[in-house]
């Protein structure tokens, strides 16, 4: 069975000028894998994750057939029953660590607070599973970082406090919305790496939102290309330069190049066509 | 004569405790007609290079001449005319409440010329908007579009040299392909000067003849974009910038660290 | 026919994506703000409230079925609806409906007077401090410490005592108290403003900082303190009705709310209507403002983009 299974996903908003499809129809699953989806910004990329985690504010609205986490559907589920879905199931990494950490609390707190709000355990129990889990995304001085105030802390650093808050619960799934775009690009690959370890040591489906396709190639084990709120194409990360759709062609070769260089880069030209035609799935 | 000549730069933010050396005994040179990019990572003074230069940072010592004349504290219209800056975040460079139209006339009238009319429709065009945008707010348009009337506004007085801070970095790929294609033809075209700041490298390697990479507020190496093509670089930082930038293998990289 | 075509066209002209002309697009961002505005239900009432008095005050002489100010001692303190007084007369059989009629135009006064005066002077203050900066702010912004410091209605009768009483005087006095909160509100703008890039790009043009100030940092600071005078002007109305109370305001015999309160207050247990018919009007008003406040706010905030 998936982790995740997601079927005939639509986000809808209502505007004073009509309806607009922000997602539109899309399906596909989770195994234990890292699934990267892309696109450009308005693809409707962050709007599928925050959808799975049913995070859209009305009016904005979500419609499925199916969304199942490990075959139970929780497109019927309230409000309440979804906090308990969320962080313990689902968890969710977002941008920016600096508006996702409450800057007047302390770092260990607010993992602590995470961690017993899902399990009611006592507070040196706690603060014993919050230490472990700073050791866990490779944070050496523990006991420093969890006195310490957010903005005390590099991006880096406050990205790592952030993905220890989200699987401290372990969460079956996590869902990371450009997680390194903040940050530079050799605290990137450090933040990517722990992840990555994290994600394989507990067994856990990770969904990979990003617009970076080279980096969503190099992480990712299957890739979801996203345009206008459908999936144009799906594939094999590690064949994400042999693509075939002319708009992802058009994004890889719309990057400039160190190895290939050439006066004019080469420019996106869309069709229309794109957009209407169905989305392709993205199930296996 | 040097389009730009920066040495022994210093800046600092704050006083007493709290001061921070944002840019390090920097010497730097930009030849007429040549380009320049200053790479590093976010805090390490690359950005503040061009915001002393065009004298929204106060604090600095050193000498800095443009086109051979030297910069004082304060900067002349003169000085506008010949140094232009395209900011990185085209969402935050427009004022939220001021048409195009508004922006550009403005632009032209401080800089003292009287044909604007034409002179805006012409700007427009330059930058691949058509006169439809010209009376649109900011909030209509996308962050491309956004950008080329940042880059209209930087051109209207005619500028000899132009300061690219992070000019794509808020926009899409595909975008960027846009703005640099653009950026690439405006400066064939009037045979500009540019320096451009980047953490991007690829960006800057496409768009510049040298680099220089900075680190904690210094430039740690300066090589050509040939150089850095082969990896002919011979300081660490450079090279961990540019294996990272290649998007080597995570784990090569964490090994390397 | 004709006409919805006509109207139709006006309303594609208005919300055109391409305007092809300065005022076409100064209009049809207008246009948007307005379409924003309608869909609040509780602003348009505030609103709909306002023009009510506007309207009122405009046409008094008309409106008002008695003299505001003739005196008819044989019909004293008549109740509600009592041989043609609709709201009852007061202690000196003064038709308390028209009295409420003329009292309007003096409420609109004082409000418009004021509203004139301190945001204006607060908006100045803050943003010359704000954007200046070092020893200039350091000094206008202990000055309005030194204003914020007193109670509003305290300075305002220390005002009123100084200049004498009446109507204008208290007018000023109120807006003396009332430009701080303005000129604090118009400093934090201004302080945010001022390190954004578009200024940056300004000042890169060459532009002086009283062009920044005027041109670029006022039209931003604007639409906060407008949402802001509307949701003070309970506040301001409240402030004139209490020195109209305490005798500083408007002079007997003139029909302002807050002084026919006070004259209402030595009979209101017997005579209950003088002072609450007054009073509920002051309260109508009051609301209507907030209301109206709130409804700009949505559309005003620059932080949505205006869109």
């Amino acid at each position: 069975m998936s982790l995740l299974d997601v079927e005939n996903l639509w986000v809808k908003f209502p505007t004073r000028t009509g309806v607009f499809d922000a997602v539109r129809g899309i399906s596909f699953s989770l195994g234990q894998e890292r699934l990267g989806i892309v696109g450009e910004s308005g693809s409707g990329k962050s709007m599928t994750g925050r959808a799975i985690l049913k995070l859209i504010r009305p009016p904005g609205q979500i419609i499925a057939d199916r969304i199942a986490i490990e075959g139970e559907d929780i497109i019927a589920m309230n409000e309440r029953q979804m906090r308990k879905v969320r962080g313990e199931r689902i968890s969710m990494v977002m941008q920016d660590p600096k508006f996702s950490l409450n800057p007047v609390m302390t770092v260990g707190n607010q993992i602590m607070e995470a961690y017993r709000i899902h399990t009611r355990s006592s507070k040196t129990e706690a603060k014993r599973k919050a230490l472990e889990m700073l050791e866990a995304v490779s944070i050496r001085d523990q006991e420093r970082v969890f006195r310490a105030y957010p903005h005390e802390m590099s991006g880096g650093m406050g990205q790592r406090i952030m993905i220890a808050m989200m699987l401290i619960p372990d969460p079956r799934i996590l869902i990371a919305d450009e997680p390194t775009s903040a940050l530079d690009v050799s605290v990137q690959t450090q933040v990517l790496s722990i992840i990555d370890r994290l994600v394989k040591e507990r067994g856990m489906g990770l969904i990979f939102i990003s617009h970076d396709l080279n980096l969503v190639s190099s992480f990712c084990d299957r890739v979801l290309i996203m345009y206008s709120g459908r999936i144009v194409e799906t594939c094999r990360a590690d064949k994400l330069h042999e693509a075939q759709h002319p708009y992802t062609r058009g994004l890889l070769n719309s990057l400039p190049r160190l190895d290939a260089p050439n006066r004019r880069l080469e420019v996106l030209q869309r069709d229309p066509a794109w957009r209407d035609a169905p989305s392709v799935s993205g199930r296996i | 004569m040097n389009a730009i000549d920066i040495s022994d730069l210093n800046v600092w933010f704050g006083k007493g405790r709290d001061r921070v050396d944002a840019v390090r005994n920097v010497s730097l040179t930009l030849a007429q007609g040549g380009s320049l990019g200053l790479v590093g990572e976010s805090g390490s003074g690359k950005s503040t290079i061009l915001r002393a230069l065009t004298g929204l940072a106060p604090n600095w010592t050193g000498q800095m001449a443009v086109v051979g004349e030297t910069l004082g504290r304060r900067r002349t219209r003169s000085f506008y005319q010949t140094v232009q800056m395209v900011f990185q975040d085209p969402y935050a460079s427009l004022h939220p409440r001021h048409s195009i139209d508004q922006v550009l006339s403005e632009t032209l009238t401080l800089h003292g010329y009287r044909d604007i009319e034409p002179r805006i429709e012409k700007l427009l065009a330059d930058v691949g908007l058509g006169p439809s945008f010209r009376f649109r707010y900011p909030h209509q348009l996308s962050g491309g579009q956004r950008q080329r009337v940042a880059i209209a506004r930087a051109l209207a007085p005619e500028p000899a040299i132009l300061l690219l801070d992070e000019p794509t970095s808020a926009l899409d790929v595909s975008v960027q392909a846009e703005i640099l294609n653009l950026l690439t033809d405006i400066r064939a075209e009037r045979n500009l000067s540019y320096m451009m700041v980047s953490h991007d490298l690829a960006v800057v390697g496409h768009m510049c003849e040298r680099i220089a990479v900075m680190q904690n507020g210094e430039i740690v190496e300066t090589m050509s974009v040939d150089d850095m093509r082969a990896m002919r670089m011979t300081h660490p930082y450079s090279k961990h910038l540019l294996s990272a930038s290649m998007g080597v293998q995570t784990d090569d990289i964490l090994s390397d660290l | 026919m004709t006409d919805r075509i006509s109207q139709s066209g006006w309303r594609a002209w208005l919300t055109s994506d391409t305007p092809t002309s300065r005022r076409q697009a100064k209009l049809s961002s207008w246009y948007h703000g307005w379409l924003a505005f309608r869909g609040n239900p509780m602003a348009m009432f505030g609103l709909g409230i306002l023009i009510f008095l506007i309207l009122v005050a405009i046409f008094a002489p008309l409106i008002a079925p008695h003299d505001p100010l003739a005196q008819d001692l044989g019909n004293r303190l008549k109740p509600l609806g009592e041989s043609g007084h609709l709201l009852g007369t007061d202690s000196l059989g003064r038709d308390i409906l028209s009295r409420l009629i003329y009292g309007a135009r003096i409420t609109l006064y004082i409000v418009i007077l004021v509203a004139l005066i301190a945001p204006v002077v607060g908006l100045f203050i803050g943003t010359v401090a704000g954007y200046t900066g070092g020893i200039i702010d350091a000094i206008l912004m202990r000055i309005t410490d030194i204003f914020l410091a007193f109670p509003r209605l305290v300075l305002a009768l220390a005002f009123v005592a100084a200049l004498g009483a009446g109507i204008e005087n208290a007018v000023l006095a109120i807006a003396l108290t009332a430009w701080p909160p303005y000129a604090r509100i118009a400093r934090a703008e201004t302080l945010t403003i001022r390190n954004s890039d578009y200024i940056s790009a300004v000042r890169l043009q060459g532009a002086g900082p009283l062009r920044i100030i005027t041109k670029h940092i006022w039209p931003l600071c604007l639409s906060s303190l407008i949402v802001r005078v509307t949701l003070d002007m309970a506040g301001i109305i409240l402030a004139a009705a209490g020195l109209g109370f305490l005798g500083m305001g408007a002079q007997p015999p003139t029909p302002e709310w807050g002084a026919m309160i006070s004259e209402g207050r030595r009979f209101i247990l017997d005579h209950w209507w003088v002072a609450t018919m007054p009073g509920l009007a002051i309260f109508t008003v009051s609301l209507a403002f907030n209301l109206l406040g709130d409804g700009l706010r949505d559309v005003l905030d620059p932080k949505d983009g205006g869109s």
